[in-house]
């Protein structure tokens, strides 16, 4: 064969070859996303992570800004409007009968009108808030302590985690956004039940009236719209058990990186 | 590989009596290596479809700590065009390129056109699916961290890295050479043909100690958890936004490392260079001694 006939063959064979592996990486990838159960090994990361990454910050905070480092707008994602019933009757009356609820593996079962959570100890903080989407911005949250409120209602033995319910209906199927996070996350001095952003009540689009702020957790495990707080000793038995509306979509619960 | 065990010479190529070269058959690179080097392989192609996935789902990036949604510093977006139809724009700070095709609109693998950061065939998976990506980067993440972490002790144990990698002073002064060498498309023979050669040192150096750490630790700044302990990387790179982008650019620099990587490879001999990553052996044409060596042949 001549010199260059057997390099443009070559050539040609290279080339179909990267293509080809290619084309049949991609299509594997695909194949094995619609897997269930090697999405399972792909979840196995998901421990580890929170392990590891917990082990190495331990109970640290997070940065804090100052007020010059305020986004002008704080973006607003997932529900923006809820238009549940109950949600729209409390709405129409300004939230003047909202009541936030303390229930589930606690002493004493609390109830709190946002007068009586304003009157609560305010922890007030300047933080960053990261969309699992990608972007960041910066604002300015006040709110009680989620361990002072858990403090008053005293956990019983048995309490594990936290779950939130909420009154948006993101699916717009009848069901309620929900999300839950552990006593660590519940308990971090920087977790509080805010009722203000930017030093107004939180906007409807940003939450109003109640928005939990985690502040080592990406935006989805920060529930808006809060109308019971419950303590639990599992999550399994709500939603579709993987303990969060995005947590049943298939996102990680760790939720921190 | 600095210490070549010549294994079988004999087995070699025949060669004619009146070559002025004879070919003999090395062992190039270690099995750990080789290994190593595939699973790396792997992980990255993993890494980068799954990062481009993640991508897509807010296509554009910033610097500082925060988002200036309103001046992006990279941002596909789609756009009606004069003709009705859907455009691609893609916004590098004050330049606007029409990538229809590519970034901002491309067709999904059943004929649609949509609106998209990086096409169906650069993410993985396919279709959007922010959670899936995560998934897989995450994994894969991990999988890259032992691997390189494996990668970093087996070179230290075996020499691998001071003796075959580390610049020497002779590789510093031949870094002008090799560059013409490189330029004028020449071979090396013999030992030199065995090792690394200055610009290769330079680059797989940079990759190993710059760009892996650099991936690691803006990925991992990403991670509000983690910036509770890494707020003062955050600060050296100019926040958190800007370390999404630098995790950009350092995937874009491996990329362009592999592209020049598997280039190399194919110039220098894909069939021979191949082997000696799959079985290890490697065949180098040595001058006979009774032709004083000359390498223009």
């Amino acid at each position: 064969m001549h010199d260059d006939d057997f390099l443009a063959s070559r050539r040609r064979l290279l080339r179909a070859a990267i293509l080809g592996s290619g084309a049949s990486l991609l299509a594997g990838c695909d194949a094995l996303s619609n897997n269930p159960r090697f999405v399972d090994v792909l979840g196995a990361a998901e421990p580890l992570s929170q392990r590891v990454q917990r082990a190495l910050s331990g109970n640290r905070l997070a940065a804090e800004y100052p007020e010059s480092m305020i986004s002008p707008l704080f973006r607003p994602n997932g529900s923006i409007d809820p238009q549940t019933p109950e949600y729209l009757a409390l709405k129409a009356d300004g939230f003047r009968s909202y009541r936030l609820q303390v229930a589930g593996l606690v002493e004493r079962p609390l109830e709190f009108s946002l007068d009586a959570l304003r009157a609560l100890p305010t922890r007030t903080q300047i933080t960053r808030h990261d969309c699992v989407e990608g972007w960041s911005v910066i604002g300015k949250w006040s709110g009680v302590p989620l361990a002072h409120l858990l403090d008053l209602a005293r956990l019983r033995p048995g309490a594990r985690h936290v779950v939130f319910h909420c009154f948006d209906d993101l699916t717009g199927d009848g069901s309620r956004y929900y999300e839950s996070v552990d006593l660590v996350d519940a308990c971090h001095p920087q977790t509080i039940v805010a009722h203000s952003l930017n030093g107004s009540p939180v906007p409807i689009a940003n939450g109003a009236p109640l928005r939990v702020r985690i502040e080592r957790k990406l935006g989805y495990k920060q529930p808006k719209y809060v109308r019971m707080i419950e303590v639990v000793d599992g999550y399994g038995a709500f939603g579709a058990g993987h303990g969060g509306y995005w947590e049943d979509q298939g996102y990680d619960w760790y939720g921190g990186i | 590989m600095s210490s070549i065990p010549v294994m079988d010479p004999g087995v070699a190529a025949p060669v004619p009596a009146n070559a002025r070269f004879e070919w003999r058959t090395v062992l190039r690179h270690r099995l750990p290596l080789r290994v190593m080097h595939w699973l790396n392989l792997l992980c990255m192609l993993v890494l980068v479809g799954s990062g481009l996935q993640i991508f897509n789902a807010h296509p554009a990036l910033y610097w500082g700590q925060a988002s200036s949604f309103d001046a992006p510093a990279f941002a596909t977006d789609a756009m009606r065009g004069p003709d009705g139809k859907a455009r691609g724009i893609t916004t590098i700070g004050q330049h606007r390129f029409d990538t229809t095709g590519v970034l901002g609109v491309s067709r999904r693998a059943d004929g649609m056109r949509v609106k998209r950061g990086f096409p169906e065939w650069a993410t993985i998976p396919g279709p959007r699916s922010l959670a899936l990506g995560r998934r897989w980067h995450f994994f894969f993440a991990w999988l890259w961290v032992i691997n390189g972490s494996c990668y970093l002790l087996w070179s230290l144990a075996s020499r691998h890295l001071t003796r075959d990698l580390a610049m020497k002073r002779r590789d510093w002064r031949a870094i002008p050479a090799s560059i013409v060498e490189h330029l004028r498309f020449r071979h090396p023979v013999g030992d030199e043909a065995a090792r690394y050669n200055p610009l290769q040192k330079l680059a797989y150096l940079a990759v190993i100690f710059v760009l892996a750490p650099l991936a690691v630790l803006t990925g991992l700044s990403m991670s509000p958890q983690m910036d509770s302990l890494l707020g003062w990387w955050l600060q050296l790179v100019g926040g958190r936004q800007s370390a999404r982008a630098i995790h950009f650019i350092v995937m874009s620099l491996f990329v362009l490392f592999t592209i020049v990587h598997v280039l190399m490879v194919v110039y220098a001999g894909p069939i021979n260079e191949m082997r000696s990553m799959i079985s290890g052996r490697f065949r180098v044409r040595y001058p006979r001694a009774d032709e004083g060596g000359r390498n223009d042949a």
